[in-house]
């Protein structure tokens, strides 16, 4: 229904501006006059009513938290798993290291499974490639919603300031459930020390 | 002729992850000498200094790839211009595997990989070791 709507109101405007075009095109000076200003002020309130609509979509949202956090958390993921990848293969080198005093088959077998880590690890570098385009095309989003915005800028953010709506919290806001970005987090002593003062 | 696994491998890899498992894998099949590069451009350098028996590039790097290091040292009067050069990619498209051929790569590997390809690759372009 609502894209019905939607429709209807683009062909409202096509069909006005043809009207427009038609009359300008007429004989009676006076009355074509009073007919145009008519129709550009139909023209003007579907205008109108389409600024208020995407400026109560919040479009400005995009840019200022949307898809930075987007690109916040994926920077962390990437982080992360950059991280824990050191971590088991600090682990292999320790493995190996050890095993490379011992002669026997087991110790051969547990190198070869060491290998198999090493060679496991790899993800990490292939995750990373496929997040760092996942982000890209996050910031070409980013970039189109700025274009559109600055082209609609004024009107929005009068109609945004008009709704009087709350703030929308974000969702990472309501729950507590999530992992925190490193640098919103507090390292696990800090928390300790925090309860040791009470 | 016998390959020296006591040769100079050159890896290079913008991801750190990576070059410690290259490294490894290398490690494991006997060959110690190996220095790393984070990008192209670092390792252009390198081969100026250093001879090197084999390098190893990954293809996606900044601020120069891979492609772009092979052909500056494949055009350069560097004692390395020659030098057995695989080029490591995720990214298997066609068109980057013939302008890596075209530009002098002298064979290619798609991540993941394991030891054994690493292996096989290295002895088709170095030698049976």
């Amino acid at each position: 229904m609502e894209n019905a709507e939607k429709s209807y109101g683009r062909d409202q405007v096509i069909q006005i501006i043809n009207s427009v075009v038609s009359k300008v095109e007429s004989t009676d000076k006076q009355e074509t006059a009073n007919s145009i200003l008519s129709d550009l002020n139909a023209l003007k309130a579907i205008i109108d009513e389409a600024r208020t609509e995407i400026g109560s979509t919040r479009p400005k949202d995009i840019n200022d938290k949307h898809i930075p956090t987007a690109t916040d958390e994926l920077d962390a993921v990437v982080e992360a798993t950059a991280e824990a990848s050191g971590t088991i293969m600090d682990s292999c080198d320790v493995i190996q290291e050890q095993t490379s005093k011992m002669d026997s088959e087991a110790a051969r077998a547990i190198d070869e499974a060491v290998i198999k880590i090493f060679e496991a690890c790899s993800f990490q570098d292939i995750t990373g490639q496929r997040i760092n385009k996942v982000v890209t095309t996050l910031k070409t989003i980013d970039e189109k919603v700025s274009a559109m915005l600055e082209v609609l800028s004024e009107s929005l953010h009068v109609k945004h300031t008009e709704t009087g709506e709350e703030e929308e919290i974000p969702p990472e806001k309501k729950l507590l459930n999530g992992p925190q970005l490193p640098e919103n987090a507090i390292t696990q002593s800090d928390i300790d020390k925090l309860l040791e003062s009470f | 002729m016998a390959v020296d696994k006591a040769m100079n491998v050159l890896i290079v890899d913008d991801y750190n992850t990576m070059l410690r498992i290259i490294k490894n894998l290398l490690k494991q099949i006997g060959f110690n000498n190996v220095d790393e590069a984070t990008d192209g451009s670092m390792a252009l350098d390198m081969t100026k200094h250093k001879n090197y028996g084999l390098i190893i590039s990954d293809w996606n790097m900044e601020p120069m790839t891979g492609i772009d290091f092979l052909k500056e040292l494949r055009g350069s009067s560097s004692p390395n211009k020659d030098a057995p050069f695989i080029m490591i990619t995720a990214e298997s498209k066609t068109e980057n595997v013939i302008e890596a051929k075209k530009s002098g790569v002298s064979n290619y590997i798609v991540k993941p990989f394991d030891a054994a390809t690493l292996k096989s690759k290295m002895a088709s372009v170095i030698g049976e070791f």
